[in-house]
């Protein structure tokens, strides 16, 4: 019987975060294919909006691309008014992929071994 | 029919203030691979246009990219010997005036006179076609309306025997589809193949963002070589389809990670990819390692373009002040985050005030402070207070820098090595005009016609 470890997101996949206006789009993109499902399930657009309760998003998006095992999330009115409003040092929000990169994943203990850098 | 040769677009330049001596390897490669060849320069973001603008306001010669030389003198020689076209946005705010610089520099540097076009009818700015735009901007103090153009004055100056072709505001990834239109001759309603060049313009739009640049992060995504980055080439066929590679000899890498990242980067939904060109689908898109920093991509396919062009128009917003302060050693948080009290109190009235603590957090928190305040007061050892406002009134506003430079006489102990920054803002507010009322033409410009 093999049992679950809880891991951040980075340890799966990475990502680059883009923004036009007051929107962000964060991509998640797998390390690997088997991680690919865990994704799918596990960061969803509930699981985001979590992520960034602080920021009082609006609509979240997810598009999955299974070919690219990635997928974009796009969130809404997330980076306080955007480059040319925020008072944020990062008024871009380039930042958040890790934000989003720190979202706790479970994973099946047969996949742990594939598990990307350090715990 | 034969087939034309394969097209390579190498890109110099993903934005205004990136590296200047990017273009040399990617000049070199494209001459070693021998066949037609362009070479692109990004340089033109949002603001960067408004700030041109601004530039031209204060010297009718000036508003196009301020490092124009620095980008173009190293490879000018080269490329016009060569054949390498050149295509870039570098015109901005005064193509025509970038143009003349460049029969300048073209001048000092000995060689023939090149074939300069510029591209124009991007800027709405003039009394006769305010009305396109003016409902999007009512009551605002608007500094520059341009129109996102599209590939077709590219091609059609390319084809006219152009070889630097001068833009100022066009959608990025056209810099890469006009020469591919030009050399392959595609039907401009062929949305396929405009789709394809279009991800592979996309690709190329940000520099080194696709050849490692952007990407690295120690242990985990290791990039070999940040300093000395290449920049990318697309081998572009007659489908469209497009391999990423870059110089020979240069650093960063190009895999199926770092092209994915870059796919969808400023992307919303990637099956409605909007261009002034096509509606480009990258939902069936797939990414394959082809060689040594080599990157295939397929599975692009492409919907009829929009019927309007997106319209950005720039006004003023008022100012931004900002100010920092470092505290360090004992209980530098503590003393942070009274300095940050101090503040709110001697600024109350003025609007928010966002503060941020350098070294505990200073960037994931939103401008309201639910983060940090979420966050329970440590004992950090190492601080930058950072406090900012924005304010539509300048003698508002320049109250923050002073209350802060004030903070080494009156505020917690210890503080030290102030900065205080205030400037003028920009806003950005978008429409859409339709295609017919924006007239996008091609001219060429020589020494007698300027």
């Amino acid at each position: 019987m093999s049992s679950a470890t809880i891991v951040p997101l980075h340890r799966l996949a990475h990502g680059r975060t883009g923004d036009k206006g007051n929107r962000s789009n964060i991509s998640v993109i797998a390390w690997r294919p088997e991680f690919w499902p865990l994704l799918v399930a596990q960061v969803t657009e509930a699981a985001v909006a979590r992520q960034f309760a602080h920021r009082k998003p609006g609509a979240v998006t997810r598009h999955l691309l299974p070919k690219l095992q990635a997928m974009n999330v796009v969130i809404d009115d997330v980076l306080d008014g955007g480059v040319n409003d925020s008072l944020n040092l990062d008024s871009h929000g380039k930042a958040l992929s890790y934000l989003l990169l720190e979202l706790p994943i479970e994973v099946p203990a047969d996949l742990a071994g594939l598990l990307v850098g350090p715990g | 029919m034969t087939t034309p040769p394969l097209l390579r677009v190498g890109c110099a330049a993903g934005f205004s203030g990136d590296r200047t001596d990017a273009a040399g390897p990617v000049v070199d490669a494209l001459i070693a691979a021998g066949g037609p060849a362009v070479l692109i320069f990004e340089t033109l973001a949002e603001r960067t246009l408004a700030l041109a603008q601004l530039a031209r306001r204060h010297d009718p010669a000036g508003g196009f990219e301020p490092l124009l030389d620095e980008l173009l003198r190293p490879v000018l020689a080269r490329c016009l010997e060569a054949g390498v076209k050149i295509v870039s946005n570098f015109g901005a705010a005064n193509p025509a005036g970038a143009a003349r610089r460049i029969l300048d520099i073209a001048r000092e540097l000995g060689t023939r006179a090149p074939r300069v076009a510029v591209v124009e009818g991007d800027d709405l700015s003039g009394a006769g076609q305010q009305s396109l735009w003016h409902h999007a901007a009512d009551g605002l103090t608007v500094v520059s309306a341009n129109a996102y153009l599209g590939a077709e004055p590219i091609a059609d100056a390319l084809r006219a025997g152009a070889e630097i072709v001068v833009c100022g505001r066009v959608a990025d990834p056209s810099l890469t589809v006009g020469p591919a239109l030009a050399h392959y001759g595609w039907a401009r309603d062929d949305w396929d193949r405009l789709a394809r060049a279009t991800m592979a313009g996309h690709l190329l739009e940000c520099g080194a963002q696709v050849s490692g640049g952007y990407y690295a992060d120690p242990g985990v995504k290791d990039v070999p070589g940040l300093a000395t980055l290449g920049y990318p080439i697309a081998e572009i066929d007659a489908d469209g389809h497009c391999t990423i590679t870059k110089p020979a000899g240069t650093g960063g890498r190009i895999d199926v990670h770092t092209v994915k990242e870059q796919l969808l980067y400023e992307v919303h939904d990637p099956r409605a990819y909007l261009t002034p060109d096509v509606v480009a689908d990258i939902g069936a898109a797939e990414v394959s390692e082809v060689g040594p920093d080599r990157v295939r991509l397929t599975g692009v396919s492409g919907h009829a373009r929009p019927d309007t062009l997106k319209v950005n128009v720039c006004h003023e917003t008022g100012w931004l002040a900002e100010g920092e302060i470092s505290y360090a050693g004992t209980r530098a948080e503590a003393r942070a985050r009274l300095a940050a009290q101090i503040l709110r109190e001697r600024l109350q009235g003025l609007g928010p005030l966002r503060a941020d603590l350098i070294g505990v957090t200073s960037v994931f928190g939103d401008d309201a402070g639910r983060w940090l305040g979420d966050q329970r007061p440590g004992d950090a050892r190492d601080v930058r207070l950072r406090v900012a406002l924005r304010h539509a009134d300048k003698a508002s506003a320049e109250r923050l820098p002073r209350e802060v430079t004030a903070l080494y006489t009156c505020g917690p102990a210890g503080g030290g090595g102030v900065r205080t920054a205030l400037r003028a803002r920009l806003g950005t507010v978008s429409c859409q005009v339709p295609r017919e009322r924006v007239p996008a033409a091609f001219r060429f410009v020589t020494e007698a016609s300027a």
